[in-house]
Parts: structure tokens; sequence; C-alpha cells
């Protein structure tokens, strides 16, 4: 019974191929883009801990210098000597070619067994990796990045695995060496278990400071709001799939309910007939999950590598380029696919299993317009709204910026169907002329069964709005802070210190001014941070981006009585002009300005130049902007490659760095706009899924009025009209919702990621491309199933009337 | 002889010194490595030079052992020893030296055993070894020659060490010369003529003081300082030894070891009159027999020996069974008691089990 | 003669080859006429109907209609002239069911562009509906549904009326009554009705008959 059962329902798709096609597709898509963006995570996530897991920095307490940026072999030994266990390490970027990777140089005769320095397996000895020219460790994807023949000092490459991206490592001479860093130590491993009676580290050396391991934490909670960001996307995009799936299967079961019912009037319990259906379902949904993991693959493949250049430039996080294939993902996949399944097809389940044995058909039931349904939409989306308001209100950090974008957008979702339905109904209305009623009515009469694709459309329409506003507002802010900040013409760094010191001799005369950009890194506000030193001068005054000061600022800094902080520190400890800020040191100064700051996420503070120099007089003296008039930059900026041998990166000028800094800047947003196409793509498609599947369901209504006078070209004109009607009107409806979008984004999330808050600028001219490309999408999807009608034989028209019906 | 040769042979065929890092990275040394010197008979020792480092000979140590009474009566065993391992056969200032540094220290009491291992690099500073005045070191472990003006350097040190859960620090004077062993110092190790250069301070008196987990300890006792260096590993087919260091209560002593191997064992020997008069005893001299054996660490190891030629008949015993060294390359190594024809205490190692 | 029907010929394509439906039927029909047409299931009549009205092409053989040819009628013109000539009446009653009862029954008239809001108003009047005007079609019972139909049909002043079974999904009181209104209707705007009916009893009432037997009159 079950088999002839089954092969019963299963004949509806043999019938219907291209239903079943949509419900495929969208469930492919679903998956797809979910497990993309689920995979881009889980990419980015591994390497995060394989990074924060190199010499065991997750698991080792370290000593490094309380500040500037290395200390003394001396201090090494000198704590080895008193018993401490400890192991150096020497850290710092090193060019190779036309790459820049960080060069790790340890110690591993003395390197706790938690720092596993993997790969001393590749059967070479010790003693090349000890001694000139040594050689270097690094993942076989880093060794293939480089160029073999830039080598410094015929270092040799070996490769060995569960190494981060762009990372090598070297036996502390050799990285001592090709750092320029003789005699230099980064800081310090920790071995967990010392000897008994020891002296305080703290007698033997002062000047360092005791860090805890930082674990993933750092890069975690930097990159937090980015993978929220794909997250929030990914389960966009999978929530619109799920509105094409709920559709089709919908429908089937709809179309089905005659054979439903005639296989239980022959005797098959209601029970074996709800799981039979779930089988099915089942069924599709690990065969679409499967194309979907697949195509969500692809999809992340293609975008990781903008993903990995934003999470680089942005955060300094290194995440490879490439994918690796993880079971669990593709698991997880398939759960979801299954999981979205069986939510989309519940109701139609429900349905069938409260379905009375002798029920009247009603096939257009599931078609009808309910008055009712709307009203309660309504009232959802109305306490949807209330609560994205009491959200504003109340905040709750990253998480409520989200929940409070998911209600947004939840309830425009559910308002969507009642202001079409009010505005079709009073449109028509004021209506004239028989046609226009007639069309008003019926495309009102049809929005039950298009309500979920057009919500899609809505949805990816507001998103697309809200995120391209809001990247656009960012840009323009974007670029005029990088013009107030890049103010001078020349920005150099030295190689050394005596460099750097020759560099200022040298420029003292040929230029108008040479400013340091000096700095240090350090706890600011109890938080790892930067601090830098600024000189006192015209430069600053006049293009500093402030955004609160307080009066003499510009004295204050230069006396040494006040501090400026970044906007992202102001905001994350709630500094106001006048308040203290606890700087690296243990020394404190009261903030007397706030100036904005989007290079990065983390806090920064500045200090007088003066006041920079005594409080961290080891802090490094290498970079400095010069002021230089216009036609002289060039020249200068040549002669001093010339004169110090510089290596031409190391000389940059003002227009260099800012397309450099833009160039990061559009790589970051490149994914967001890429997603933002496919979630378009995935409303497409669900439009052109309920289009198809209502197109066999219109006839009835159709076919009267061809009978009374109007061609099947003019009905398939009237059709496509009334589904560009609807998708303007959607369109119409996205705008405000993705305009209040773009304000959460830029006034909550932005403040609440990156601690920043941008101004909103509207550029009406993109909503018009972006309508345009709507009403595009829309006239792609509903092209097909107005071209059958306008085809259609009257033969399939006069079935209508037949008497057999 | 010490854990000697195939230990450091061990080290240098074992992945990252600890860092379970997996692999036979390090071993390979023996063809591409460049030539070391080898041990020659002509030799003649000479001090206080050959106290110091021997660079040009792979490896090489420094090892005391000591056996020590409490006020109570408690005996007490303890170990220091600096192995110096060389990659090449120089030494360079800075990190590109080709020399490794190990240091292993015990302190075995009747019912427990402590054990810690150090690590360094040469060319630093983290470890060395001076001739004169004498100072051998890793981080703060050392031995510091204190004689008098005169004598010879390890005519008195101070040794101290420290591990997660015990230290000390104690005096060794000697009360008698340096022994040379075998020919003049050139100690022959197998039937295939493997050999090292090898002489002792065995006539030291300690004194000091052990940090143990429940409080310091007072001791008083006697010690023996080993120096021996080589390049050449055992014969392939040597599977491990077992030395003993004995001092007999009439004052002599007896450095007594076999090396066993598939085929037999290769037995070495230096009987030590009470005056410091010392007999090389040829291959086959001493007998020894395992009585008794018992489970560490997961092996069997036989605790209990009867040693038999040279005009003795003795049996030991282990003051601790458990003087495991749980270090990175783990041995048997702890205080003994002597019984039989003559009495007295001594030290036992055992590698190979 | 307001239609005028030769040698018709029409087949569909089956599994099993094509099926011939008409094997050349002729008939004609005078304005103010009305003819009922009766026939077993299959015997062709609805397909006549059907080709009358220009819902579909014959394979052969002529129709006049007002002295046009429908079958030559390119697609616009047969829509124009089931527009402004043609009342068509169903067994599904087929009303647009986005639409009130008022709306339906101008619907016609207005797309023909003849709408006369009195004459709907008297329509409304005379088949009972004046009450139901704003009301949906899914919510008049099925008699109510068909009254509306044939005001739909009539309110477009059309020279011929063709109904399809117009009380086959009534039951027989209700059947009576809508052939009455139908009757009166058709003799009150002076059309002609073709009533496509496979009961002898409908067909007895108007002025004449002809029967249909597997695809030729009898």
């Amino acid at each position: 019974m079950t088999r002839a059962a089954l092969s019963a329902l299963l004949s509806h798709w043999r019938r219907h191929p291209l239903q079943l096609a949509m419900l495929l597709l969208g469930l492919a898509l679903a998956t797809a883009l979910w497990s993309g963006v689920q995979a881009i995570n889980a990419e980015a996530r591994a390497s995060y801990d394989q990074a924060a897991a190199v010499l065991g920095q997750d698991r080792l307490d370290r000593l490094v210098p309380a500040s500037g940026r290395d200390l003394p072999q001396d201090a090494y030994i000198a704590l080895r000597r008193a018993g401490w266990l400890v192991s150096p390490v020497i850290e710092g970027r090193l060019r190779i070619g036309s790459r820049t990777v960080t060069l790790l140089g340890v110690d591993p005769i003395t390197a706790p067994p938690q720092a596993q320095l993997g790969g001393f397996d590749g059967g070479a000895g010790l003693l090349p990796f000890l001694t000139p020219p040594g050689e270097a460790l690094a993942s076989a994807a880093t060794i293939a990045d480089l160029d073999a023949a830039a080598l410094p000092q015929s270092l040799r490459l070996r490769a060995v695995e569960n190494l981060p991206e762009g990372t090598l490592i070297a036996d502390i001479g050799i990285a001592q060496r090709l750092l320029g860093a003789e005699g230099r130590i980064s800081r310090l491993l920790v071995h967990p278990d010392q000897p008994v009676g020891l002296p305080a580290w703290q007698d033997i050396t002062p000047a360092l400071r005791l860090d805890r391991p930082e674990g993933t934490a750092d890069l975690d909670r930097l990159t937090d709001s980015f993978h929220l960001n794909l997250t929030a996307f990914g389960m966009l995009s999978f929530v619109v799939g799920l509105f094409i799936v709920h559709a089709a299967v919908g429908l089937a079961f709809e179309q089905r309910r005659p054979v439903f019912r005639t296989l239980r009037a022959l005797g098959l319990p209601a029970g074996r007939l709800i799981w039979l259906l779930m089988a099915e379902l089942l069924f599709f949904a690990l065969l679409a999950g499967l194309v979907g993991v697949a195509l969500g693959y692809l999809i992340a493949a293609v975008l990781l590598p903008d993903v990995a250049a934003t999470l680089s430039g942005l955060y300094g996080a290194k995440v490879p380029g490439t994918l690796t294939l993880r079971p669990e993902w593709i698991a997880a996949g398939l759960a979801m696919a299954t999981l979205g399944t069986l939510v989309a097809g519940a109701q139609g389940l429900w349905r069938i299993a409260r379905m009375p044995l002798l029920a009247p058909a009603q096939p257009r039931a599931w078609a009808r317009a309910s008055e009712h349904a709307v009203k309660v939409q309504g009232a959802l989306a109305l306490a949807l709204g209330l609560a994205a308001l009491v959200l504003v209100q109340v905040g709750g950090g990253l998480v409520g910026g989200f929940a409070l974008l998911a209600c947004l957008l939840l309830a425009a979702a559910l308002a969507l169907p009642v202001l079409l339905y009010a505005a079709l109904a009073l449109a028509e209305k004021r209506a004239r002329g028989v046609l226009a009623e007639w069309f008003l009515a019926d495309t009102r009469q049809q929005l039950p069964g298009l309500n979920l694709a057009l919500m899609a459309l809505m949805l990816a329409l507001a998103a697309n709005v809200g995120v391209g506003t809001m990247v656009s507002s960012f840009r323009l802010t974007f670029t005029g802070w990088l013009d107030q900040r890049l103010a001078a013409e020349l920005y150099v760094t030295a190689r050394t210190e005596d460099e750097g010191a020759r560099l200022r001799a040298y420029l003292a005369d040929r230029a108008n001014a040479v400013l340091p950009v000096w700095r240090t890194e350090g706890p600011v506000a109890g938080a790892p941070g930067t601090v830098y030193g600024m000189a006192d001068h015209a430069t600053y005054r006049q293009n500093w981006p402030l955004l609160t000061a307080l009066p003499e600022v510009w004295e204050r800094l230069a006396d040494g009585t006040g501090a400026l902080v970044n906007e992202q520190l102001a905001r994350r400890e709630g500094l106001a002009a006048g308040d203290p800020v606890a700087l690296p040191g243990g020394t404190t100064l009261p903030v007397v300005g706030v100036y904005s700051d989007y290079g990065n996420p983390t806090g920064q503070a500045i200090v007088g130049i003066d006041l920079f120099v005594s409080w961290f007089p080891d802090a490094p003296r290498l970079g400095h902007a010069i002021r230089v008039s216009e036609e002289e930059a060039p020249r200068l900026a040549r002669s001093l490659i010339e004169e110090f041998d510089l290596p031409p990166d190391r000389v940059q000028d003002q227009a260099a760095v800012k397309a450099l800094s833009l160039r990061i800047f559009e790589r970051t947003f490149a994914v967001t706009a890429a997603l933002n196409v496919l979630t378009l793509g995935v409303a497409a498609v669900a439009l052109l899924a309920s289009l198809t599947t209502l197109s066999g369901m219109r006839l009835p209504q159709l076919a009267p009025v061809w009978a009374m006078g109007l061609t099947r070209a003019r009905l398939a004109r009237l059709e496509l009209a009334r589904t560009l009607l609807l998708a303007a009107m959607t369109a119409l409806v996205a705008l405000p919702v993705g305009l209040l979008l773009a304000w959460v984004l830029l006034a909550v999330i932005n403040v609440e990621a990156f601690g920043w808050r941008l101004p909103m600028f509207v550029f009406p001219s993109d909503w018009a491309i972006l309508g345009a490309f709507a009403l595009l999408a829309t006239l792609v999807a509903a092209a097909l199933p107005v071209r059958r009608l306008a085809r259609i034989s009257p033969a399939d028209l006069l079935r209508v009337f037949a008497n057999a019906r | 002889m010490r854990v000697s040769l195939s230990l450091l042979f061990l080290l240098l065929a074992t992945p990252a010194l600890g860092q379970g890092a997996g692999g036979q990275g390090f071993a390979g040394l023996g063809a591409e490595v460049p030539e070391f010197a080898l041990p020659d008979p002509t030799t003649r020792l000479e001090f206080p030079r050959d106290h110091g480092p021997h660079p040009a000979f792979r490896i090489e140590w420094w090892y005391l052992t000591a056996n020590l009474t409490g006020p109570d009566g408690t005996d007490y065993g303890i170990q220091w020893t600096l192995f110096r391992s060389a990659l090449a056969p120089e030494m360079r200032e800075g990190w590109d030296s080709p020399q490794i540094w190990m240091a292993h220290a015990g302190l075995t009491t009747p019912t427990a055993h402590h054990s810690a291992e150090r690590f360094a690099r040469d060319g630093i500073g983290q470890a060395g070894v001076v001739a004169k005045p004498f100072a051998a070191w890793l981080d703060d472990w050392q031995m510091i020659g204190t004689a008098t003006e005169g004598a010879d350097q390890f005519d008195r040190v101070r040794i101290t060490a420290r591990g997660p859960d015990f230290a000390y620090d104690l005096d060794a004077k000697a009360e008698g010369a340096l022994v040379l062993h075998g020919d003049q110092g050139f100690s022959v190790k197998a039937g295939g003529g493997q050999a090292s250069h090898y002489y002792s301070q065995p006539f030291y008196r300690m004194s000091g003081t052990l940090i143990l987990p429940d409080g310091p300890v007072t001791v008083t006792g006697t010690g023996w300082l080993d120096r021996e260096w080589s390049s050449q590993p055992l014969d392939g087919d040597q599977t491990g030894w077992d030395w003993f260091a004995l001092t007999f209560d009439d004052g002599s002593r007896l450095m007594a070891a076999q090396v066993r191997s598939d085929s037999g064992t290769f037995s070495i020997g230096t009987s030590i009159a009470a005056d410091g008069t010392a007999e090389a005893l040829p291959d086959g001299a001493l007998r020894f027999t395992p009585l008794e054996t018992a489970g560490v660490a997961g092996r069997e190891i036989p605790v209990r020996w009867r040693i038999e030629g040279a005009g003795l008949d003795v049996q030991i015993e282990p003051v601790n069974t458990e003087s495991w060294m749980d270090t990175t390359f783990a041995y048997w190594e702890g205080p003994i008691r002597i019984s039989g024809s003559h009495s007295g205490r001594g030290y036992l190692e055992m590698t190979g089990y | 003669m307001l239609l005028d029907i030769t040698d018709l010929t029409k087949s569909f394509p089956t599994g099993e080859g094509p099926l011939e439906v008409l094997r050349g039927v002729s008939l004609t029909l005078s304005a103010g006429e009305s003819l009922a047409l009766t026939g077993e299931s299959g015997s062709g009549k609805s397909t006549l109907l059907h080709l009358v009205a220009g819902l579909d092409a014959p394979d052969s053989g002529s129709i006049h209609v007002a002295g046009q040819e429908v079958g030559a009628l390119p697609d616009t013109a047969r829509a124009k002239l089931r527009r402004e000539k043609i009342g068509l009446i169903f067994q599904q009653f087929n009303l647009i069911p986005s639409l009130p009862v008022a709306a339906n029954l101008a619907f016609q008239a207005r797309l023909a562009g003849r709408h006369d809001p009195q004459l709907v108003t008297d329509l409304a009047e005379s088949l009972g509906l004046t009450s139901l005007m704003t009301r949906y079609p899914e919510q008049l019972s099925g008699g109510q549904q068909q009254r509306v139909a044939i005001g739909r049909a009539l309110a477009v002043r059309p020279a011929l009326v063709l109904a399809d079974e117009p009380t086959g999904n009534l039951d027989e009181a209700t059947g009576d009554a809508v052939i009455d209104l139908l009757l009166s209707g058709v003799s009150g705007t002076g059309a002609a009705l073709l009533l496509v009916t496979h009961s002898p009893r409908l067909a007895a009432r108007c002025d004449r008959r002809l029967h249909l037997t597997a695809g030729r009159i009898a």
C-alpha cells in the first residue's frame, strides 16, 4: 500500500517538473548562500585559532616590554641565570620581493613544549636550522606565494603544516640578523612549570610586563562584527530561499489534495500519509542540500580571497585565500537544508493532518485572500515595529543591533502585504475604466499567492538600499577623512633608529617641516592600544579631524597636559573631553579632544611629542611625515630613495597612501556587495517560482475575460504589467525600509562593531538604478510565465469552460 | 661511563629536544656533518685545561653524584650533570654557535625521587664551562670551583640546582687526587675499539643543604665527579649499560660498568685504592649478575645486582627502586647500598631498559 | 442571416491520432431567433459553440456572424467581435471572482464601450439581482451566479447569445427559472440565441431544435 501510495504521490512531480525544479532550486540556493557564508566564517575562525596557537600564545604567559618594541637579549640571559624558565621570541615584518611576511624568531632549544614548534619533522637537521644561512618554516601556501629568488641571505624555506598564512619561523639568531635586530628580543614565553624559590622577575629585569595568554579573543573580538555581518547576510538569503520552498511545497500540497483525499478514502491512514510526505520532503531536502552545499563551496571559494583581503586590511588577521573542505560544514549545510524544508513544509503537513476525510475540494483555498490573515500580519508587523523602537532605546550591543535589524526587516516584510492591499484597494476605488478596475481587483486577489515572493524581493531590495547607503556614506566620510588626515606630502619610514636620525638631519633644510610619526603599543584605558606622539604644527591644527575638543586643545597637547583619543576609544570607554584616560606606563592624562579614526577598530591616544619622547624613550623613531611644496615632493622622494638607499615602499607620497587606503576600503565591501547581488538574485528566483506556479492557477480567472473579448497577447501584457506594478510598489516600500536599515547600520551597528558613528548620505541615483534593476529582475522572472500565457492554445483556455471540469 | 654516548646520540636523534615535534629531524648527523675529533690513545690529559670543554668532540659531560645522610640518618642521593652536545666541531660567539647544552638534576630519598632537566644554546652566555677559574653552568644551575690557589680546580666545587619541587646547594671538597681511567685516561668502551677520554674525582667529602617539599635538610656524605668526552657512538648492536660508582667503607673505590649487546657484554672497571692508586680492569675481569627486577615506569629493571671479580663479591641494592629520571631521555639513576665481601655506598645508572 | 455556418469541420489531436469532433456542420440562425442544439456528450455541440464565438478556429468550412467570416478574422478582430456582438453564458458561470456583482454585470459592456447604466439597472432588476450588487461571486449561489452571467451577456446588447449548458450545474427548479430569465431577456434585447443543451425539455422552449450526433446534424 505504501508503495502504491508513494507512486501516486510522486506522479505529481512528473507532471509538474517546473514546480519540482523551483522547489529544489529554492532549497539549493538557500543552502548555498548560507553554507557559503558559513564556510568563509569557518575558514577565517580556523586560521585565527591557528594564528593564536603559534608559539602557544593561546596557552603561555608572556613577558613583554612595558613600553617600546623590544628588550635587550641581556634581560633574557639575566632571567635564565636567575632560574626563570623563559624562551625568547623576536617578531618582525620581513619584506621578501613584493610580499611582506611576519618573521618569528624562536629558540627551539628552550621553547616550552606548549609552544609546539611543529615542523621539525622534515628530515633536515637542527644544525641547518640553527646556523647560517638558516632555515625558515612556513606553510606550503606561504612558500608558494614567495619569490624564492628574493630570499635574503640565502635563507632556505621548508614547508610545514599548521602555520598561519604569511608567517615564517626561523631560529632566533637567524631572525635577529634578518630583521636587523641583533641582540634584541620582542618577548619571552614563560614556561608554565617554574622551579621553586625564584626571585621575582621584576627584581631582575624591570620594564617588563606579564601578558596572560590572549587566546583567540583579540582577533575574535575585532572580527566578530565582520563575521556577524556575513552571517546576517547568509541568514537573510536562507530565509528568502525558504520563501521559495514554502511557496512550492504549499502549492504542491494544495494541488494534491484530491489525491490525498482519494488515498485516504482508499484506506491509507493519515499518519502514514504524513510520514510519506515527510519522507518525500526529506529526500528533496537532502538532494537540494547537497547541491546547495556544493554551490556554497563555490560561492565561498570565489568570495574568500576578498574576505581574506578585507580581514587582512582591516584587522591584520591573516586568512588563507583558499578553502578547505570541512566535513562538519557539509553536515551543517545539510542539516540547515533539512530543517528549512521541514519549517517550510510544516504548515502544509499540518493542514493535511487536520484535513477532514470528506472535505469539499477547494483548489483555490490556498490562494484565496483572507482579510483576517492580512489583519494578523498587520498586527504582528506593528508589534515588531514597536519592539524595534524599544530596542533602539535600550541598545544592547552588537547582538542587540542585529536583533533590531531583524525586527525591522521582519516588521517591514509582514507590513508589505497590508500596505499593498490597502494601496490597491484605494486605487481600485479611484479607478476609471473597466479594465483598470478589473486589473487592480485581480491584482489584489493575487496578492496572497505572491506575498512571500514579494516579501523576499522587498527584503533583498531593502538590504540593498540599506547596505548601499551605508557603504556609500562610509566611502564619502572616509575619503573626506583621508584628505584631512593625510595632510603631509610625503611619508618616510626609516629602517633603523640611526637611519631615522640621519633622515631628520638630511631633511632639516630640505623640507618645510619633518613631523614625527612615532608610536608605541601598550594598554590604553586598560585594553591593547597605540599611543602616538604628535608635534605641535599647523598641519595638525588645520587638518586634524577633531570631533570634539576643549578650548586650546593644541596648546594643551603641546605642553603635555592633555591627550587626544580616537572616537572608538571614546565611545567604548564613555570618555568625554576632560575625562582622564590611562596610558601605557601607568600614567594618566585628561582627554582634551576626540578625533575620528576610520583606520582600525582599536583604541588610540595622541600625546605631545615631547611628552611622548620622555615617557617612551625606547619607542622606535622611524616614521616621519614630511611637509614640502607639492612640486618639490616627487624630487625629494627620489633623492631620499637614492641618498639612503631606501626601498621605495618606505617613501610614500600622499596619493599612494590614499590609494592604498581606498583600495583596502573597496575590498572590504566587495564581499558585502557580492552577497547583496546574490540575495537579490535569490529574490528574483522566488518571484519566478511564485509566478510560474501561480500562472497555472490563473487560467480560470483569465479565460472568462478572454472569452469576453480580450486577446491572449493583451492579457499577457496585462499580466506582465501586474507583476511589474507589484514589484514597483514593493520597491517603493523597500526604499524607506532600506533607508531605515542604513540608519541602523550607521548609527547602531557601526558604533557597536567599530566604535565610530558615520553621517548618513543619500544617493537617489543609486535608488533609481536599483529600482530599474529590480524591475528588470521582475521582468525576467515574469517573462517565462507571461510568454506561456501569450502563446497558450485556445484549447487550454477552453478547458476552463469544459463541462467536465 | 655514565649517561653518555648513546643518551646524547638519542638526544640528537630525537625531535626538537622535548618539543614533541616527532620524527628523526636531528638524526642524520653521521655522514654530512663535519669531522669530529676522535679520542686518541697518545693524548695526555692536562689540567686545568681538560676541565674545560672540548668542542671538537661531539659529546662531553661534567657529572657529579653524591651519597648523602641527613641528621636523622636518612640516606639521600643527588645527581648534577652538564652535557655538551656539538652539532659541528667548533664554538662560535652568539646564536650561531653549533653547540647545545643540557643539564640533569636528580634528588633521591628512600621514598621519593625528584628530577629536572634544562637546555641551553651555546654562545649567548646562558650555559658554558670555563676551565679556570672553574665554572660550569646552565641557567642558575652551576658547579663553581672554589679551590684554593695552587690546588687543582676540582679540589673544591660548589654545586647548585633547582627543579619544580626540589633544590640543593652543596659543597664538595676532594680528599684525594684525580683518577685517570683506562690507559692514562683513554678508556676503551667496546670490542670494536670505541673509546673516550675519561677521568674522575671520586674522593669528595660533601656537605650542604637539600630543599625538599617538606623543607630543608642538612646533609653530609661522599661525592664522585666524572669527566668524559668522545665522538663515537657505541657499537651498533649495543643496547645499554649498567654503571656502578662504588665507595667502600675501607676508603677504596671501584668504577664498574658493563655495556650490554645482543651478542654479550663488555665490561670496564677501575679499581681505586684508598690512596688513589688506580688499576684498570680489562674486559671480563668483572662479572655482573642481576638478582631481582622491579617494575619501574612501565619497564622491568634489575634493581639488585651481584658483582664479582677484582677480589670482591658484593651485592647491590637501591636506596629507592623508583629512582627513575623522568627526563626527555629517561633512565634509572640513584644511590645504592653495598653488602657482601665489602660494604659501602655508591651510585648506579642503568640505561636501555 | 445573423449566423450562417457551412460545412464546418474540426478535429483535435489526441494520442491515437486526430479526433474528428465536427464533420461538416451547416446551419443558419436569423436575428431574434432561438435555436437549441442538442446531442450526447462528445457530440461536438460545445465545440461548435466555441467556434461560433471565435474562441477557436475551424479546420474547414465557414462561419459568418453578422456578415463577418469569423474564421478569417485575426485574433484582435475576433476578440472585438466577441466583445461587441456575442454574449457568452457557460455552465460554470465563469464570473470574474475579483469583481462584485455590479462590476461583473457591466464588465463586457464596458469592455465593448457600450455601457448603459440604465440597461444594467433594468437587467439587475429583472434578474432579481438588485440586492446582491455589492456581493462577490463566491458569496452567491449557483443560480444567482448564472443570473449574473446572463445579465453580463445581455448588458452588451449582443446580436447573438451563446449559452453552453447554462443550467447544467443547477437543480431543476432553479434551472427552469434561469431559462425563463434567459429567454425573456434575449427576446427583450432582440438577440438571437444558440442554446447548447442535452435536455430535450429545455430544447423544447426554443424556436428551433437541431440534434448533433457524432459531429453531424441529424
